[in-house]
């Protein structure tokens, strides 16, 4: 499941939602992005999607990652709007027979969610907004899954 | 007539998020000439590296028609998480 919401969401909640009714699943790895205060530098961060693109592009990917990873299952949550230090930005999660699986598939969302996916993102500071660019690592983290599975 | 979205930087810079266009130009490339021609400053941000368009909601690379009543948008560098 993708979804996108305005509102703060509990990563907890959703962490146990996902783990409900799941006997042939054996692992279960997730990941939670919150967004950081810079010291100060970071009042508010504001994250604009493209509704109805937003959500197809991620889906084209995490069902990429289902197949290539042989996931059970997967759920990804994005904010959008404004978003508060501390407050949870993302939240991905992703089922799979064994640990290994589970842990990449997780990896490689977030990697694509953090430079590929199509949000945009500002941070308003003391000293006015600036928009957040991916960076050569973001860039680099992302390139790591272009290559086939295995080679 | 078409519809242009700008998303990011694209729209700080114009200080337009969405805009009817009618009559629309025949193409992508001449919809961007266009704004362009009316706003240099858009056109220097359309123009920068990672901006890519998408048209109907699918990212598309080089011209295209513009069919009439499309939906066009120019997409700045992404970044989520």
């Amino acid at each position: 499941m993708i979804r996108l919401t305005n509102e703060a969401f509990d990563p907890g909640a959703l962490l146990t939602a996902f783990c409900a009714d799941r006997t042939e699943t054996g692992a279960v790895a997730s990941f939670t992005g919150l967004c950081r205060a810079e010291a100060g530098a970071a009042q508010t961060l504001e994250l604009e999607a493209y509704p109805g693109f937003t959500e197809s592009a991620i889906a084209e990917i995490a069902e990429a990652a289902k197949t290539r990873f042989a996931l059970q299952d997967y759920e990804i949550v994005h904010r959008v709007g404004v978003i508060a230090p501390g407050e949870p930005i993302v939240f991905v999660a992703t089922a799979a027979s064994h640990r290994r699986a589970a842990f990449e598939a997780c990896d490689q969302l977030m990697d694509y969610l953090k430079s590929r996916a199509p949000f945009w993102k500002k941070e308003h500071g003391p000293d006015g907004a600036r928009w957040i660019e991916p960076t050569t690592q973001d860039k680099a983290d992302a390139e790591r899954w272009d290559k086939p599975a295995g080679a | 007539m078409c519809q242009v979205l700008l998303f990011g930087r694209l729209a700080d810079v114009a200080g337009w998020r969405e805009r009817r266009l009618d009559p629309a130009p025949a193409t992508l490339f001449g919809l961007r000439d266009l704004l362009s021609a009316e706003d240099a400053q858009l056109g220097e941000a359309l123009a920068a590296p990672g901006v890519q368009a998408a048209l109907e909601k699918a990212i598309v690379r080089g011209d295209r028609p513009l069919p009439h009543g499309c939906e066009v948008a120019f997409l700045p560098p992404m970044s989520g998480g």
